[in-house]
């Protein structure tokens, strides 16, 4: 869409269209001044072409922000990149033949960047495309200007669509708060007010802040009451948005540890190479993704889904061979167990590292889980933790369903209760051991494309994750998967709401003793299997 | 034929186990060199590349003809990422390898572990790496940053350029970020910013859940003063710190972080188009622009053999650190440590920005210092740097009981921590 708009608007600048008579000069200055890449001259420059006026103005600062705008060494012309890749002269945007490897793009810096921001949000008030209005709205709300009131307010009085017209008077209501005349200003603070959100605080205190010792009590007092009505709400706001991250950091724990859960928790086998099998699904998520990029460049954004059964049959294949190889030899002696996998465990952190190298692997957030998402107006969500949130469930049900409802999950079932009895009835025990392990693994792996997108791929990605999995294993208690779910959120939302008071590292540390000291209570963890079992 | 083949493999193991066994006497007419960088666990991702970089220089060197008419030998240890193991393996390179000189070391701590034993032995250490300085001793050449050549301009730019009143001192908790942040704390102070637009935060080795400090640091700046983040995250942590940066949506025109330890190795494993405008301060960037630089990047590529390779600021301070090395070598005309050491001082070569560094009497190089913004492509365009080259100051004048201190490692005062107020070697 907003390809297509660029196009457009490129169209639009094909049309020869006069210079204002008085500020010709002035234009054509500025314009050379884009060219010649002085940082410090550019902004006032920015400026004059955005008064302007001239056809060109939008595109060429449009290019300018996103780094297409080229200036040729030799004689300082300047020319724009397209989007698609083709080389036109900025002012008249007819396709120039010029030798790319003469050009370099115009280097900008943060203040330009700003400058830039707030000079197309005025611009881009009269789009036809709905969303770019309301992008610009957004813009003059974090960047109030002055000098764009009057655009905003001619936008306003023609908007027909309820939502920008909303976004619209609210960034009108963040210029005038700050720069408008008193009587405004206290209508605009409470308009303001109805929005919760850290940035509105921070303009009603600025104003607050800016207002003369001699203004109108009343102004002050409405400002006042509006800075309350903000933080109350935003007070309920950030507990909510802490439980929310609770939730997700659980999520984030239940994803590493659901599959600890089945070798652990279910089999008993303490796996110490269970980090990299997540790792493992986490380079498979890479590796997908790169093998899209070379032959389905297109579809890249959906490389994640057919990650999922790539990750969990490779992490899946190397549970089996580990279990088959190593684990199946080694039943009834867990140091032995433990010491062989955390053997295993170096042996594919340094496989990788050799094989794919040690440095970290980009794996890009797709489109649609990046940005935010706002449930209720000032609870901002970031998109991928929600997926995350969601996704962790759908595998832990999924996971349930399996062990519940599956000849694979009674089979699993029966060995884990009373393997010599599941024998005389029949029940290959070595095959549901190896299958179990490559289920745990496999699901292991299914966490590492989600931890992919939130962590770094590297060989170390799994040995970050290992303790905690255990802890919430142990915590939830052993054999029991909902007790799992339910360790994994507590010990998330518990981290949660103690970081902000503690910091991150105290914080820690005190979710740390807390544990001990609740093992130490209560060994068998939140739920402890009952029966026979529980003595096996 | 399979007669055949058999016995010619079997040849080509002898002959190899001979080769193998001759190597310590042919040994005797190289000169050898040590390499000390983590090939495993977590420093393995960013000192793989370091002990890459010092072999394609010794290669170089070789190919130039050597060093005083002898090749030079890589003695490449694998320290592990274990800080008690640096100090072992260090320990093993002066004492059995005998090498000439020791390259690597990247953490603070690391350094710390190793640096008993080269004062011991009286061995040579180039530690290529920012530190948060507060140290200067006789075997040790530190090539990388001193606090002076990068947190502090780094603060004055966004104070000059970005005018930021409100900062966030984000950074992991060990003693490079701690130290770094208490002079910046202190120098801040001094410009007169107010404790309460100071937010100081510290995270643990490898961070991953930053959904609480990037919501506190938004809440923080969005008070209606110019905020910005100056970032001592170092490793693994910052991978997810600026993915979760990105997903809050901060931008650079909002809230910019300056960081002191991303550079194109760690942005490698990033998508960087939401980051555009994120600064980092450091005295090379791949992307200057200068015909040695342009040089070391082709030799590097055709080395590794992989043209997407990327070089940052530490591979610049070894490659200044070995070509310094080899000048003291041959101005001494021998390795022997104390002879390199006093020929040190003084040594100029050139560096990949189009300057020259020398090597101060403090043991502390003089460096451009470079401010880069992130750009959608991983690599940095640079938009500020200092007029001249910055000295390496090791104790700072920021921090009570180290701004009395200099470091002098020329004859008559030979001294790490010459106290100037009560004019005595050793410190406050």
């Amino acid at each position: 869409m907003r390809r297509l708009f660029l196009f457009l608007m490129l169209l639009a600048a094909l049309a020869p269209q006069p210079v204002r008579g008085e500020d010709e000069t002035a234009v054509r200055d500025a314009f050379a001044t884009l060219a010649a890449g002085n940082l410090d001259a550019m902004e006032p420059a920015i400026g004059v072409i955005a008064r302007s006026g001239v056809a060109w103005a939008e595109p060429v600062l449009r290019a300018l922000l996103d780094g297409r705008l080229l200036a040729r060494q030799a004689d300082r012309a300047l020319f724009l990149r397209t989007p698609e890749g083709t080389v036109l002269e900025a002012e008249s945007g007819t396709p120039a033949a010029v030798e790319a490897r003469t050009l370099r793009p115009v280097r900008i810096n943060n203040r330009l960047r700003r400058a830039l921001e707030a000079a197309l949000g005025s611009l881009t008030l009269a789009s036809p495309d709905r969303a770019v209005r309301l992008a610009a709205a957004e813009k003059l709300f974090t960047r109030p200007d002055l000098s764009a009131l009057e655009p905003l307010e001619r936008a306003l009085a023609r908007e027909a669509d309820g939502a920008v017209r909303e976004a619209f008077a609210r960034a009108r209501a963040a210029i005038l708060v700050e720069h408008g005349p008193p009587a405004a200003r206290a209508e605009a603070a409470s308009l303001l007010a109805s929005a919760a959100s850290p940035a509105v605080l921070g303009k009603l205190q600025a104003a607050k802040r800016a207002l003369p010792a001699d203004a109108d009590p009343a102004l002050a007092e409405a400002l006042d009451a509006a800075v309350a009505r903000v933080e109350t709400r935003l007070r309920l706001l950030e507990f909510a948005q802490t439980f929310f991250q609770g939730l997700s950091l659980g999520s984030v724990l239940l994803l590493a540890a659901i599959g600890l859960a089945v070798t652990f928790g279910v089999m008993g086998v303490i796996n110490m190479a269970h980090g990299e099998m997540v790792m493992l699904g986490a380079y498979a998520t890479w590796a997908v993704q790169e093998a899209f990029r070379a032959f389905l460049p297109g579809a890249l954004d959906w490389s994640l889904l057919a990650a999922l059964p790539a990750a969990f049959l490779l992490a899946g294949a190397a549970g089996w061979a580990i279990e088959r190889s190593v684990i199946s030899r080694l039943y009834g002696r867990p140091l032995e167990t433990l010491l062989a996998t955390f053997g295993i465990s170096l042996v594919l952190q340094q496989a990788v590292r050799l094989g794919i190298g040690a440095t970290n692997r980009e794996v890009v957030t797709p489109s649609w889980m990046s940005g935010l998402v706002e449930p209720v107006p000032g609870l901002a969500l970031t998109m991928n933790r929600v997926v995350i949130v969601l996704f962790a469930l759908a595998v832990f049900l999924l996971l349930v369903a399996l062990i519940r409802g599956t000849r694979l999950g009674l089979e699993i079932r029966a060995v884990t209760q009373n393997r010599r009895m599941a024998e005389t009835m029949g029940i290959r025990t070595p095959r549901v051991d190896a299958l179990t392990f490559a289920l745990g693994s496999g699901i292991a792996g299914i966490g590492g494309v989600a931890l992919a997108q939130i962590d770094n791929v590297s060989p170390n990605l799994g040995q970050a994750y290992i303790v905690d999995s255990f802890i919430v294993v142990v915590f939830g208690g052993v054999g029991n998967l909902w007790g799992t779910f339910l360790g994994a959120m507590t010990l998330g939302v518990v981290n949660k709401l103690l970081e902000p008071v503690a910091g991150a590292v105290l914080g820690k540390i005190l979710v740390l003793v807390a544990l001990i000291l609740f093992i130490q209570r209560r060994p068998q963890g939140l739920f402890a299997l009952r029966g026979r079992a529980a003595e096996a | 034929m399979n007669g055949i083949a058999l016995s010619r493999r079997w040849l080509l193991a002898g002959a190899a186990a001979l080769a193998l066994w001759t190597g310590p006497v042919a040994a005797a007419d190289t000169i050898k060199v040590g390499i000390l960088h983590s090939l495993s666990g977590t420093m393995a991702i960013s000192e793989t590349t370091l002990k890459d970089v010092m072999l394609m220089l010794i290669e170089e060197q070789n190919k130039k003809g050597g060093l005083l008419g002898k090749k030079l030998e890589p003695v490449v240890v694998d320290p592990a990422s274990n800080w008690p193991l640096f100090a072992e393996k260090a320990r093993e390179l002066l004492s059995k390898d005998k090498v000439a000189a020791v390259f690597g070391c990247w953490t603070s701590v690391s350094r710390k572990s190793v640096l008993p034993v080269f004062e011991e032995l009286n061995g040579i250490l180039f530690y290529p790496v920012q530190y948060e300085g507060e140290e200067s001793s006789r075997n040790v050449f530190y090539t990388g940053a001193a606090p002076n050549q990068q947190a502090i301009p780094a603060v004055d730019y966004l104070m000059q350029q970005e005018k930021v009143e409100r900062w966030v001192l984000a950074g992991t908790d060990y003693v490079y970020p701690r130290t770094t942040n208490k002079i910046l704390e202190a120098y801040l102070k001094s410009k007169g910013v107010k404790p309460e637009d100071i937010m100081i935060n510290y995270t643990p080795f490898g961070h991953s859940d930053w959904q609480t400090i990037v919501a506190e640091i938004k809440k923080f700046g969005s008070a209606g003063k110019k905020t910005a983040v100056v970032s001592t995250i170092n490793g693994d942590a910052n991978v997810p710190f600026y993915k979760e940066l990105a997903n809050q949506g901060i931008k650079a025109t909002d809230i910019p972080v300056v960081a002191f330890s991303v550079g194109e190795e760690e942005l490698a494993g990033l998508d960087t188009a939401p980051l555009v405008g994120h600064l980092a301060a450091w005295n090379y960037f791949m992307s200057v622009d200068t015909p040695e630089n342009k040089e070391f990047i082709e030799k590097w590529h055709a080395f590794i053999k992989d043209p997407k390779r990327v070089t940052n600021d530490p591979m610049e301070a070894h490659y200044i650190g070995f070509n310094m090395w080899v000048k003291a070598v041959e101005k001494a005309g021998t390795t022997d440590p104390d002879a390199v050491i006093d020929a040190m001082i003084g040594i100029a070569v050139p560096n990949l920005s189009g300057g020259y560094s020398a090597m101060m009497p403090n043991h502390h190089i003089t460096k451009p210092v470079l401010i880069g913004e992130i750009q959608a492509d991983g690599q940095f365009s640079i938009v500020w740097q200092t007029p001249g080259l910055v000295v390496g100051d090791e104790w700072s004048d920021y921090l009570e009981g180290s701004k009395d201190l200099i470091a002098d490692w020329r004859p008559p005062m030979r001294c790490g921590n010459f106290n100037v107020k009560t004019g005595k070697c050793g410190g406050s």
